[in-house]
């Protein structure tokens, strides 16, 4: 709000990073993008291109799976970032909701939301009130508040992990693969949240995901990875109608959306042509 | 009654209070396994360095003197003063939190994410270090620990049984001194554990390492913290099992004892410990007199192991063990 200048409208900056796990597993070679404030910004690709590393690189979550930035800079308001603590980064507002959801699984549903408030200095009422916040936008969860989170299905487990990651107050949620193994249904209803927390919390998305299709009709701006290099980006709304991303990613051609028999037809039709 | 039955009772009693013993030493192993994951083999000889350190601080005994006399050719063996226990007890919890301190900064920082046998080992490495350590510093002699706990027999008990069964039963005061005691702490620790913002965090680290720091907890922290509390509890039992038999090599056995009652009580639950050690304490006792004579005697060595491994057949995680959760 008060950053009105171009060079502050990027919260969070990803410079030319190259990552290696284990001193020889090369995952990003070079991947650059820039996180504007207010946005929900997208980052997909198939298996292995490197979104998970790329979040993790951010979150400094990193180094526990010995995993490290070997090259480039990260910067969020313009600080680096590269070498603070996780702890230190959620208490200046960027906070990961990890792929796999990852609950305490003994823990009861509101006590994980209230370990995400972990970090926070200000008192109980504040806590309170965004315990509330959360249950507004998740009334499934107020519903389960008292089970153990293990025993949740795996929808409220999602549900868990983002309201967790709100109660931390953050500015920004680094949020991946929230669609992992949910139903069609409920993957629409939590992206729909997501949306409404972006639009009324004011907080900032970037979210990796698979799911290209969903990803593109609620993210502004896209970027794609490719074996750990960023091969295309762009508004969501060009990347949703761009051909290739089209033939590659929405299984679309040129002729729209084609079901598996109208590929074999195709297939069939060309043979007859050729 | 039969006196046989009165007898029995009376060992009954008995066993639940070293049973208690031997939950406080099982209550620092699930503090620390709960929390990282690591199976502390040095319990026992922190409860060993814990009672040795008080009773080197209370007596105003030089740390290492052996060591300087060497090297400067002085003789220097004591500061000439005597504590009372309690200043004692409370500079002793504060070497044990430098030692926990320590401990996270010197060994487990560097093997985090390492195999749980692994970290076993180094904690191997650690009990052995330690105990070096504790006589290096405070002589390895046995010595005397009194911080003014009630001993001998205790004479309500003795009156009051004498008038109900014409046999007055021996319950020692110290035993009943350390149930108090240890009934208060482990009530303390739940209560922690559950109601407090940092209780509830030395939880979640339980559950998920990378969840709990991608939220903002500090595992150093937190790990520093249940050292600490397990250092407490170690110094705790230090002074029940000095006081007894006084401050000896012997006492950091004891952690062997803890095992079963692990096994019986499970690995994660602080109520799985007490109980545990009940069992095993009230079981071996009350084997012993009733089978012992049977079978010609020194049960106690094995029956709570062999008790323990029954146990593992049936209920591999014990009494009170979290349930492995498990969607398909």
């Amino acid at each position: 709000m008060l950053d009105q200048t171009q060079d502050h409208e990027n919260l969070l900056e990803v410079n030319n990073i190259e990552v290696i796990y284990n001193h020889v597993i090369l995952v990003l070679k070079g991947v650059s993008l820039n996180v504007p404030k207010g946005g929900i910004t997208a980052l997909l690709g198939g298996n292995g291109a490197g979104k998970t590393t790329t979040l993790k690189a951010i979150s400094n979550l990193l180094k526990s799976e010995r995993g490290e930035v070997t090259k480039g800079h990260i910067t969020y308001r313009g600080d680096h970032i590269a070498h603070s603590e996780p702890a230190d980064l959620v208490k200046r507002g960027v906070v990961q909701v990890m792929e796999g959801r990852h609950c305490f699984e003994h823990l009861t549903v509101e006590e994980n939301l209230l370990t995400g408030a972990y970090t926070r200095p200000d008192g109980k009422g504040a806590i309170e009130a965004d315990l509330d916040m959360v249950y507004n936008y998740f009334p499934r969860l107020k519903d389960r508040r008292k089970s153990q989170a293990g025993y949740t299905s795996g929808g409220e487990q999602q549900m868990c992990a983002i309201g967790r990651a709100l109660m931390s107050k953050p500015e920004t949620i680094l949020l991946d693969e929230p669609s992992m193994g949910l139903a069609p249904q409920l993957v629409e209803q939590i992206f729909e949240i997501v949306k409404s927390v972006n639009e009324n919390e004011g907080v900032t998305f970037l979210l990796a995901e698979q799911n290209t299709n969903v990803a593109l009709r609620y993210a502004h701006y896209g970027y794609i990875l490719e074996s750990g290099r960023v091969v295309m980006d762009g508004e969501a709304s060009e990347l949703r109608e761009n051909p290739d991303v089209k033939e590659f990613y929405l299984g679309m051609s040129e002729e729209g959306r084609k079901s598996f028999r109208d590929v074999r037809s195709y297939r069939r039709r060309k043979r007859w042509l050729s | 009654m039969p006196d046989q039955l009165i007898y029995a009772i009376e060992v009954f009693f008995n066993g639940l209070m070293a049973g208690v013993l031997y939950a406080l030493v099982a209550l620092g192993f699930v503090l620390i396994y709960k929390a990282s994951g690591i199976f502390n083999y040095a319990q026992g000889v922190m409860a060993l360095f814990a009672a040795m350190t008080l009773v080197g601080v209370m007596e105003g005994q030089v740390p290492f003197a052996h060591l300087i006399n060497a090297v400067l050719g002085t003789k220097v063996h004591h500061f000439g003063w005597h504590l009372p226990a309690l200043v004692g007890i409370v500079s002793t919890v504060l070497v044990m939190v430098v030692l926990a301190w320590l401990v996270q900064r010197v060994i487990f920082k560097h093997l985090v994410g390492q195999e749980p046998i692994i970290l076993f080992m180094a904690t191997i490495g650690l009990a052995y270090f330690m105990e070096g350590l504790g006589d290096m510093m405070w002589g390895s002699e046995i010595k005397k620990l009194d911080v003014g706990l009630p001993q001998g027999i205790n004479l309500w008990i003795d009156e009051a049984t004498y008038n109900i069964f014409d046999y007055g039963f021996f319950i020692d005061n110290l035993d009943i001194v350390a149930t108090i005691i240890a009934i208060t702490l482990v009530g303390s620790l739940v209560i922690f554990a559950q109601y407090t913002k940092e209780g509830r965090a030395m939880r979640a680290v339980a559950d998920d390492h990378q969840a709990a720091l991608s939220v903002g907890v500090s595992l150093n922290f937190i790990w520093i913290m249940v050292w600490s509390v397990a250092g407490f509890v170690a110094l705790v039992a230090g002074i029940m099992w000095g006081t007894k038999s006084g401050v000896q090599f012997s006492l950091s056995l004891i952690a062997l004892k803890a095992l079963p009652v692990l096994m019986l009580g499970g690995f994660t639950s602080i109520p799985g410990a007490i109980v545990g050690g009940l069992i095993i304490g009230v079981g071996e006792k009350l084997f012993e007199f009733l089978v012992g004579p049977l079978i010609g005697g020194a049960t106690e060595n094995w029956f709570a192991y062999v008790l323990a491994l029954l146990l593992l057949v049936f209920r591999p995680q014990g009494l009170f063990g979290e349930k492995i959760i498990e969607r398909v």
